[in-house]
């Protein structure tokens, strides 16, 4: 049957003969669901959208709610940035890729930190055995630092850094930095991840108690919010809690009521509103689904400029915009016929675009077996450079407003998203939501049931539970980070700590230690400490002094 | 197994790594196979985890390691667990593990190693098979 011009769904399919139809064209399946096993109807028309009033739920692009983007030109006027996370190995191997991939058309960096670095162990830290430079770049001092940003400048760049629970640490070096470079702090623009909540929700990468980090997050805004205006200090992430198996909903509410936590702790802590939550980014993930990832972007910003204007009475439109970062799902790849992912990437990709993200990182083919080689790195770049400039998908703002099927599923996100927050309220808060382990236990579940979906072989992945090869052989080679990449950084280490000023070392830590304790903004004395080269360890510890650390309760 | 004693498996997460998703699955799937699993909870040194696998007496440890840290920590595993004369407990593991570090892991001591997407059946069905069988 094919449908005329102005066929309605009726006409195509008339209610009378839908029956006789269905059983000369059986459906493949009893259900269609999506990779968060959310049921999807057969066909979406007006009846499914009878509630969307287009002024107030759609309006124009640059408008409140801003559904359909928060810029009236969209990619028109800018496209997004194209920001490829590396770290690897030395901060000088990591330097080298990060000059390569501006070289090759990247416009933005973003660093990934190795483990060590993410729990504010330095690298001659015992825990540190076997970790250093593998999951990330390692750095334990300003001196790694200005070897990692060396000949990059801060004030023309723009940087995200991935940390967290050591996050002010890493905002100061990077700030140090960009000082000695001469760099104005007052130009500075970039991100620090700096999501405390979403690693005792899902990443697990926690150093003290939730409430001591809530307050250290709460510091770096203030401290930006004054003296680096055009940082942002936090990036609301998604990204980890749906690769911990969240489903697409259960990501984008717990993220957004994240947001909202900060929101409220910043303006308990006397911060205005308007000056620093226009500074919150947040970050989200693009995994299979595409329609349900479309959904998922257009709902958050739709609902976070309705929880700004109702729930804390924002008027300015910066303050109600949500700015997001997008990654493709690494919990997607496979590693057999890996280059499959090259495709999985693309189309990911393509859905975060058409949801209208700010900035992007493609995952390389090869990070389901070990750090993408530059290979991989370049193809997993061209891939944007492809959708960017090939595809014409950026020629015309929000491509897919008004389609039924992303209006009912925009709608349906808002609404699950709502609810979520009604059952968080009702505990006390995100803070006290994750102390019951409430959004773990469910990232937990819906984790179970997606893998259980696929044993039962409800889901697809081609090549790994379908269409999968016997006796493949992994033809792909693979980054390979070996010990000698610790002894180097412990080497690095030592010479830092013979070269510095011992006293003003001990006594710049002190600081942070009476900052801590008397509950004043701990960002001018860790400042300090950096500059005295005083290391990550060292200033960690301190604050692990008076905060203590973090014990995950049974979940 | 002869007897009727269930299959005891500590499900192990060593290294800095926080990413449990793998490991929260296997452990509730083993127990839905009918084994009793013991999770050690994150970032447990290597003694730790010998020093638990003896006090809970287990056939079997599945070691989950995303961050590349594989090759230092599992031949320790392995190592203390046979130097506290747990000469027969199966090891295994799981996560993103390149393929030419496979031959030396199991040349080290580790019985199997599970990539991403190997089904939570199969690896029960391992951990059933290989297992020694006590009285």
């Amino acid at each position: 049957m094919q449908p005329t011009k102005n066929a309605t769904a009726e006409e195509i399919e008339p209610k009378a003969k839908s029956a006789d139809s269905l059983k000369r064209q059986a459906e493949r399946k009893t259900s269609f669901r999506t990779v968060s096993l959310d049921e999807i109807n057969r066909l979406y028309d007006s009846s499914n959208i009878a509630d969307l009033d287009l002024d107030r739920d759609l309006a124009s692009p640059g408008q409140f709610p801003y559904t359909r983007g928060i810029h009236a030109t969209g990619y028109r006027g800018k496209l997004w940035t194209m920001r490829q996370f590396a770290g690897f190995s030395t901060p000088e191997e990591t330097n080298g890729r990060f000059k390569y991939l501006l070289r090759e058309g990247q416009n933005g960096l973003s660093v990934a930190y190795d483990l060590p670095a993410l729990m504010g162990y330095d690298a001659d830290s015992p825990l540190s055995e076997g970790e250093v430079g593998k999951c990330g770049v390692a750095v334990s001092s300003l001196a790694d630092m200005e070897a990692l940003f060396d000949g990059i400048p801060l004030e023309d760049v723009t940087v995200s850094q991935t940390i967290n629970a050591p996050a002010s640490v890493f905002l100061a070096m990077y700030l140090v930095v960009a000082e000695k470079q001469g760099a104005d702090w007052k130009k500075i623009s970039g991100t620090l991840q700096n999501d405390i909540l979403k690693e005792y929700i899902a990443q697990k990468e926690w150093i003290y108690p939730i409430r001591s980090a809530m307050k250290l997050v709460i510091d770096t805004f203030e401290f930006c919010t004054e003296q680096v205006p055009r940082y942002n200090p936090i990036s609301v992430s998604g990204y980890h809690i749906r690769e911990a198996g969240a489903t697409a909903l259960q990501e984008l509410a717990f993220t957004l009521r994240d947001g909202i936590e900060y929101v409220d702790w910043g303006i308990r802590a006397g911060l205005d509103l308007e000056k620093f939550v226009p500074r919150i980014s947040f970050f989200f993930n693009a995994h299979n689904d595409f329609f349900e990832e479309i959904a998922k972007y257009r709902a958050a910003r739709r609902i976070w400029a309705r929880v700004m204007r109702d729930r804390f009475g924002a008027v300015s439109e910066r303050t109600m915009q949500l700015r997001f970062h997008t990654q493709t799902a690494g919990v997607s790849l496979t590693v057999q016929q890996p280059l499959n992912n090259i495709v999985r990437v693309a189309i990911q990709a393509l859905a975060g675009v058409l949801g209208g993200t700010q900035s992007l990182h493609t995952d390389a083919f090869d990070e389901a077996l070990a750090l993408p080689t530059d290979k991989a790195a370049l193809i997993a770049l061209r891939t944007q450079q492809i959708i960017a400039e090939e595809t014409g998908v950026g020629n015309t703002v929000d491509p897919l407003g008004g389609s039924y099927f992303v209006e009912a599923q925009t709608n349906k996100m808002e609404q699950g998203a709502l609810d979520y927050f009604d059952r968080i309220d009702a505990m006390g808060g995100m803070v006290e939501a994750v102390e019951k382990g409430f959004p773990q236990r469910e990232i937990q579940e819906s984790a179970y049931q997606y893998q259980k979906a696929l044993e039962r072989g409800e889901q697809t992945i081609v090549g790994v539970n379908k269409y999968a090869m016997q006796g493949e052989i992994q033809e792909v080679p693979t980054l390979v980070i070996d010990e000698s990449v610790r002894h180097q950084q412990v080497e690095r280490l030592e010479q830092t700590r013979a070269r510095r000023d011992a006293g003003e070392v001990s006594r710049t830590l002190d600081s942070v230690r009476k900052a801590a304790q008397r509950g004043e903004n701990t960002m001018p004395s860790t400042i300090e400490a950096v500059r005295a080269y005083a290391t990550l360890g060292e200033i960690c510890s301190a604050l692990r002094d008076v905060y203590g650390v973090y014990e995950e309760p049974a979940i | 197994m002869p007897s009727n004693r269930k299959i005891r498996v500590l499900v192990a997460k060593p290294g800095l790594d926080g990413h449990d998703r793998g490991a929260k699955v296997i452990a509730r799937a083993l127990r839905d196979a009918g084994m009793e699993v013991i999770y050690t909870g994150l970032r447990q040194t290597p003694e730790m985890i010998a020093a638990a696998a003896l006090q809970e007496d287990v056939d079997a440890v599945g070691v989950s390691i995303l961050s590349g840290a594989h090759n230092t920590l599992c031949p320790r595993i392995v190592s203390l667990l046979r130097d506290q004369g747990l000469t027969d407990t199966l090891v295994v593991l799981g996560g993103i593990v390149p393929q030419e570090d496979i031959p030396k892991l199991k040349a080290q001591g580790v019985a199997e190693v599970f990539l991403p997407g190997t089904s939570t059946q199969d690896i029960a069905e391992f951990i059933r098979a290989n297992v020694k069988p006590r009285d």
